[in-house]
């Protein structure tokens, strides 16, 4: 079984300038343990298909299925965890009790939560403030919390839109190969929304390259470099050319303007 | 006691001391009539002879003020809570509350009286009800409305029930504003128990013993009731203050 099933999704939003399609006949499969990207121009739907999956939204028509079900059930029963842009941590809470938010609402007792936060705490290396509040952190490190705080349930599947989008180079490139020493230890199923061709390469099994208007998948990108990913990976060879071949699927023609508003971060 | 807050402390007590100096002066040197200005040592003298009369009517003042408070605060909660849930009820409520925010007290406290009776106290804490509300349910509302997207995307992607939404994000959210409210509110309850005193019942409080005393010349004792009225504004002021702060740091 799948972790993630979409066949022929449509989505559509009344907007005040008229129906505007957003997703247009897309299907696509993420097996069990597998670090799918999704990349392209704003617009192109790849926020959309995510909230989709998450059933923060619901599909116009077509179906997603998550582990089988549907994407409503999959969230009722907990069955993804899931990081935003922002990293949306509560001001008032400590970064443990941020972290405990979800166990705390489905109603696991304390001890339990508090050895599962700092167990988690441990894992994104924030172990000298469990007990700091958001305000105390600099973006990676909030970034990091809202990270802990999605696999705080050990989900078997995990949703990230664009969760380094607003971080710098330097940063960005630590919590990468923070996230796929991550996701190599829980071997959770990843969904990775980005704008950036280098950040996709590094972390995916397969890249999906969106184009806009109507959103598209217009291409799947397999990049095979291994388990072993570390920093030197960045400098290879292969690393080179599976970042040509996802921006030329980008692109598409030349002279076509499709891959506008992508940064080559 | 260290230096930033001698800095803090000192120089407004001196400048209080100052000011009364500087009052007792004016009264003796200028022979100024105890019916325009009693002099500071006059009303002083008067608060040791009236002390006993002084705290038995800050209490009643001070229950008056204290019961509206409390009844307009969490009227204007519950009231707030719903509205930011439901948008009939918020259309429902809005023209509402702008008509009792328009509510003149001192014409409400005459009718309000009638229709209570004289020997009762609850004219007087309707009113205060009534004052209490709108700034407690206008800021209430504002702050639970500060939800960020996000937050309540990560809500729904925890399957949360409502309750639990309102109870971990948007109460949280909102207490800075409740408790803006709440600053505003207590000094207008204490305010607004001393005038529904002005339009007779009961003679039990500030308010009323302020007026019998300034119709009975009785100047010093008039401004030593006012003295107990300021008292009465700052306990109440200072304790929501003091509660807004704990509550900020426990939630």
């Amino acid at each position: 079984m799948s972790a993630v099933v979409a066949t022929g999704v449509v989505k559509t939003f009344q907007t005040g300038s008229g129906l505007i399609t957003a997703l247009d006949d897309v299907s696509l499969t993420v097996e069990r343990g597998e670090f799918v990207s999704l990349i392209g121009p704003s617009g192109c739907g790849k926020s959309t298909l995510l909230r989709l999956i998450a059933d923060l939204d619901v599909v116009t028509s077509g179906s997603v299925e998550v582990f089988g079900k549907s994407a409503r059930q999959a969230r009722l029963d907990q069955d993804y965890g899931i990081a935003f842009q922002t990293a949306g941590l509560l001001p008032w809470r400590s970064v443990t009790a941020n972290i405990e938010l979800p166990l705390q609402l489905h109603g696991v007792d304390g001890p339990a939560r508090r050895a599962r936060a700092s167990e988690l705490i441990e894992l994104v290396g924030l172990g000298e403030f469990a007990t700091s509040f958001p305000e105390q952190l600099s973006g990676g490190m909030q970034q990091r919390v809202a990270i802990a705080r999605s696999l705080a349930e050990r989900p078997e599947l995990l949703l990230m839109d664009e969760p380094f989008g607003a971080l710098d180079e330097m940063t960005r490139e630590r919590m990468q190969s923070e996230l796929v020493r991550i996701c190599a230890e829980t071997g959770a199923a990843v969904i990775f929304v980005t704008h950036s061709i280098p950040e996709a390469v590094f972390l995916s099994d397969r890249v999906v390259v969106m184009s806009p208007r109507p959103g598209r998948i217009r291409d799947i990108i397999t990049v095979a470099l291994g388990d072993a990913r570390g920093e030197s990976l960045r400098e290879e060879t292969s690393f080179f050319t599976s970042v040509t071949r996802v921006r030329e699927a980008l692109h598409g023609a030349p002279g076509s303007d499709v891959g506008r508003g992508l940064d080559a971060r | 006691m260290n230096s930033t807050l001698r800095l803090r402390v000192v120089p407004p007590i001196a400048l209080g001391v100052v000011a009364l100096v500087a009052w007792q002066v004016l009264v003796v040197a200028a022979d100024i009539q105890p019916y325009l200005l009693p002099a500071p040592s006059a009303i002083a003298a008067q608060l040791i002879v009236i002390a006993p009369a002084l705290w038995s009517a800050m209490l009643a003042t001070g229950l008056n003020a204290l019961v509206g408070l409390v009844a307009g605060t969490v009227l204007a909660i519950v009231l707030a809570i719903t509205a930011s849930r439901i948008r009939f009820i918020d259309q429902l409520l809005a023209p509402i509350i702008a008509a009792i925010a328009v509510v003149p007290i001192v014409a409400l406290a005459p009718v309000l009286t009638n229709m209570f009776g004289a020997t009762s106290e609850t004219p007087r804490r309707v009113i205060v009800t009534i004052v209490v509300f709108v700034p407690v349910f206008v800021n209430t509302l504002r702050g639970l409305r500060q939800v960020q997207p996000v937050q309540r995307d990560l809500l729904r992607s925890y399957a949360a029930s409502r309750w639990q939404l309102t109870t971990t994000v948007t109460l949280p959210g909102a207490l800075p504003y409740i408790f803006t409210g709440l600053n505003i509110a207590s000094s207008l309850a204490v305010i607004s128990a001393i005038v529904s005193e002005y339009f007779g019942g009961l003679q039990n409080g500030l308010g009323s013993r302020i007026t019998s005393a300034a119709a009975n010349s009785a100047y010093p004792r008039a401004w030593a009731y006012v003295f107990g009225a300021i008292i009465l504004g700052l306990v109440f002021y200072s304790a929501t203050l003091a509660l807004g702060r704990l509550a900020s740091r426990r939630r």
